[in-house]
């Protein structure tokens, strides 16, 4: 949503870039080679954890969008427990019609929620939650014309 | 001592030739100077316990850093308050911070309050490098007007100290070693059950984080009032 | 007392202990103790009896007799033949050969390198006096060297002494004493300490705990004369809990030295007045740096503080303190009755003296070991250690334990001096030596005692507190083989900050371990990296 509150900026990014790959696009696989990819949320799952380790061999410069992808966030807010633990409460302990755990057509649950950079090396963070579209805006505009940003004085975590 | 305190020194900070008492600090001093030094553990009206590390500096013809908060000036001093290397160290003590324990800044009653979340954009800390270490922490609820989020917790001791030198209650103090350490009142008893507490709330005015807060503040909205502690100090000085 | 009482005391000692034929030696020193030496002593006192021999043959209970892994050690003198590994059935052969010749499937030889090539002066009367006897202590000039201080010399002559023998702390930093005692002594203050650090915590050491179970008395004495020096009139021993049998030989020592008037008011009938306290720490390790055993022995938490100011400007309760550790101090009286030129002599230049260590791990003969300052690290392995047991190769050296390095072969003709160890990213440390044989895995090593440091950081300050546990945690990926290269990036990276960073020393050096493998053994954990 953030992304989308870069408003006509986005016609800026547009004419400089191309959107190849996005949940709102209709390509399904990832494409073969990705000049820049901005991730959000963390690594949750077997599907994120094999998601994100394609994404990366494909990829020239990967940007960990938000919080999610940088420090797990509320997501991660499971890892104090085990992820056992975290079924039985939501399937088992607060269901009081056919408690079951799903085990199949749904990813399994990894031991630990994780931030993107754990699982694979990122290029570039935009901390925030959300970030601010000034912030994702003067990060694409900079990674466009080939520099490294520094985002202090546009986002931190949380904010 | 009182010899001392009247001797006056010059010292240079950054380049800058500045002026100072023999008995003030690096940090007092280059805070006198509109030089910002980062910190975390101390605060203006509590004692120095050099805990935090963030504002060590270098002191050219030495190889070892010092910290800011407990080095007092000397004449001919020659201080560097950043550096490529104090920047490294810098964020990976932050980074250090950051895995200890739970810290969402995102659903925290200190987002944009908190002194660890401002160090960190003031810093340039992007992503913090190490593992996430997410103990399971405790949260005390006991106390009628007062909250402690151990997962908040940056064990900086200000609410101990705080609680020892100006309300004179000694009701916090730290337990444990290491990583295992907590803040705790009385003998680790709830905060609410606590006999020697006044509820007086100094301890959650000076806390940095989210760790201390007052009942009823959702995210974001707890921000804190410090402006009586260097009063408090001041006056506590003379009586004593 | 008056000098001469002292002097009687000695005489009449020395006297008695001509009277005995035979004077059989048992350590009781934990060591020892461990291995039942107690039964031993009390089968030993029963079997005199019984063959009525108790009036020409004394039993005695001594200190440590430093070959530790034979133990328990039973020495017969005058002959000074050494057995090992007595048990109580060996008792009535024992007794009964007095009169012929030894047992020899008991003896064990002291032609060896082992007791050979050692120098004694920390460890002079260690396995040889009764450390509960004050007389035994005054017989072998005891308590001479406060005598000569107070009575002969001023503060400044006792310190010039003290700086001319070139001693350098024990503890593990090798400050010169001297140095310290003058900064202490010129501090103006009516009220100065003297605390002696018995806080003896890295694994593999136990040099203090024998120093203070075989010879309490000249703990005592060379903080005397250190008050004497420095114009301390009181005194505090911190030691750790674990330790009761040195506990209660100093607390015994002490009752003893005051009502013999060796401490207390007017020693040997001068205006000099000097009390000793001794002070339980819970066996914090970070309880041996000295702002947080001061804070300790004050009654608050032991935590570290910032320095400056140092101890010796403002120490226990905000006064000039002078801490030294138990090595240290028990090198002290010999000083003092032979001179500091004498000292000098021992050792190396820029190291003089003696070091004690505890020599331990894959080695044959293991134990408590004194020798002089400059001798090869090899001799010590190869010589005194007598090399590694089953045929196995040496692989490292570790010394100075969770502050310290591990030393490699190639480097083992070094000699054992304060600059020369720390060249090689080690220290001198406090005196632990574990010797380590090819099976050593070396991130094992480093493993072991970054855990060690994270449970044993106090947890003020935010590098040591959560950077040993992140250490600690890489090194445990390293060692499972899940590690990638980043990480060992990551731990070197880690290191440096820690290392920098900390506030104090327990931080500062608890990187030590990791480095000094890296440095050396860094193909060990390469293999272990998963590529």
């Amino acid at each position: 949503m953030s992304f989308l509150d870069l408003d006509e900026r986005l016609i800026q990014i547009a004419e400089k870039a191309s959107l190849v790959y996005s949940p709102l696009v209709d390509i399904k696989t990832f494409p073969d080679w990705v000049d820049l990819t901005l991730v959000e949320g963390a690594v949750s799952n077997m599907e994120d954890w094999e998601k994100i380790r394609n994404v990366r061999q494909h990829t020239h410069t990967l940007v960990s969008l938000g919080d999610c992808a940088i420090t797990g966030n509320v997501p991660s807010m499971r890892n104090q427990f085990s992820a056992n633990a975290v079924l039985e409460r939501s399937y088992h302990e607060n269901i009081e019609l056919y408690p079951q755990i799903p085990r199949d057509m749904v990813p399994h649950l990894l031991a630990r929620v994780r931030p993107v950079h754990e699982v694979v090396k990122v290029d570039v963070f935009i901390p925030g939650c959300p970030p601010p579209a000034d912030a994702i805006f003067f990060a694409l505009s900079e990674l466009l014309e080939g520099r490294t940003p520094d985002l202090s004085a546009y986002t931190r975590f949380g904010s | 001592m009182s010899r001392l305190s009247q001797q006056v020194v010059t010292l240079k900070i950054d380049g800058r030739d500045v002026g100072a008492r023999s008995n003030e600090t690096i940090l007092e001093v280059a805070h006198e100077n509109d030089i910002n030094i980062p910190s975390l553990c101390s605060v203006e009206g509590l004692s120095v316990v050099g805990s935090c590390r963030l504002c060590l500096v270098e002191v050219r013809g030495t190889s070892e850093l010092v910290s800011a908060c407990s080095t007092y000036v000397r004449e001919g001093m020659d201080i560097v308050t950043h550096s490529e290397r104090l920047s490294h160290y810098r964020q990976t003590i932050l980074s250090l911070f950051f895995s200890e324990r739970n810290h969402l800044c995102a659903v925290c009653v200190s987002n944009n309050h908190c002194e660890l979340q401002g160090q960190a954009q003031a810093l340039g800390l992007s992503h913090v490098e190490v593992a996430y270490r997410y103990p399971q922490l405790p949260v005390d609820a006991s106390h009628e007007r007062f909250v402690i989020d151990h997962n908040r917790c940056i064990l900086c001791t200000r609410c101990v100290r705080v609680c020892d030198e100006i309300e004179r209650a000694h009701t916090w103090d730290v337990a444990g070693r290491g990583v295992q350490a907590l803040v705790i009142t009385d003998l680790n008893e709830p905060w609410g059950s606590s006999e020697t507490c006044t509820s007086c709330g100094k301890c959650v005015q000076v806390c940095p984080t989210g760790a201390l807060f007052e009942k009823g503040k959702a995210v974001a909205e707890m921000s804190r009032r410090r402006r009586f502690l260097p009063y408090l100090a001041k006056t506590k000085e003379k009586s004593s | 007392m008056m000098p001469e009482e002292l002097t009687e005391l000695a005489h009449k000692e020395q006297t008695d202990a001509q009277q005995w034929q035979h004077q059989i030696h048992v350590c009781t020193a934990t060591g020892c103790l461990s291995a039942q030496s107690d039964q031993v002593y009390t089968a030993l006192t029963r079997e005199v009896r019984d063959r009525g021999m108790d009036k020409t043959c004394r039993v005695k209970g001594v200190g440590c007799l430093g070959l530790c892994s034979a133990g328990p050690l039973v020495q017969v003198n005058p002959a000074g033949t050494l057995y090992q590994h007595v048990q109580v059935d060996d008792v009535p052969e024992l007794v009964q050969s007095l009169k012929h010749s030894p047992v020899e499937r008991l003896v064990c030889s002291t032609d060896i390198p082992f007791f050979q090539q050692q120098v004694k002066i920390v460890l002079a009367n260690a396995g040889n006096i009764d450390p509960e006897r004050i007389e035994e202590y005054l017989a072998v000039d005891g308590y001479q060297g406060l005598l000569q201080a107070v009575t002969e010399m001023t503060p400044s002559e006792v310190i010039s002494e003290v700086i001319h023998s070139g001693l350098r702390g024990r503890g593990g930093a090798g400050y010169p004493t001297g140095l310290k005692w003058t900064t202490v002594a010129k501090a103006d203050s009516h009220q100065k300490y003297v605390i002696c650090n018995a806080d003896e915590g890295d694994p593999g050491a136990f040099m203090d705990r024998n120093i203070l179970e075989s010879d309490p008395h000249c703990i005592i004495e060379g903080m005397a004369i250190a008050g004497y020096a420095v114009g301390a009139t009181q005194g505090y021993i911190y030691v750790r809990s674990e330790y009761p049998l040195a506990i209660k030989r100093l607390r015994n020592a002490l009752r003893r030295a005051e009502r013999l008037g060796v401490i207390g008011n007017n020693i040997f009938e001068s205006a000099f007045r000097f009390q000793i306290d001794v002070r339980l720490g819970a066996g914090a390790f970070v309880c041996g740096e000295e702002t947080a055993l001061i804070a300790s022995i004050e009654g608050r938490r032991g935590n570290p503080r910032p320095r400056p100011p140092y101890p010796a400007e403002a120490g226990l309760w905000g006064q000039p303190t002078l801490i030294n550790n138990v090595e240290t101090l028990a090198n002290i009286p010999a000083i003092l009755r032979n001179g500091g030129g004498w000292f000098a002599t021992i050792g190396s230049s820029q190291s003089t003296g003696t070091k004690v260590f505890a020599l331990t791990g894959k080695v044959n003969h293991g134990g408590l070991i004194e020798v002089p300052m400059g001798m090869s690290l090899r001799s010590i392995v190869f010589d005194i250690g007598g090399g590694i047991p089953n045929e196995l190769a040496f692989k490292a050296m570790q010394t100075g334990g969770p502050s310290g390095g591990c030393i490699p072969e190639t480097h083992l003709d070094m000699p054992t001096e304060y600059e020369t160890l720390n060249q090689i990213g080690s220290i001198m440390g406090s005196g632990g030596i574990i010797i380590m044989d090819e099976t050593s895995s070396m991130v094992d090593v480093a493993r072991f005692y970054m855990e060690f440091c994270q449970d044993e950081s106090c947890g003020k300050c935010v590098p040591c507190r959560v950077g040993t546990a992140q250490l600690a945690t890489l090194l445990t990926k390293i060692a499972e083989g899940m590690a990638t290269p980043e990480d060992l990036i990551l731990l070197e990276e880690l290191c440096d900050v820690v290392k920098h960073t900390s506030l104090c020393g327990l931080g500062q050096s608890a990187p030590n371990p990791v480095l000094s493998t890296l440095r050396f053994f860094r193909h060990e954990y390469l293999a272990h990296i998963r590529q």
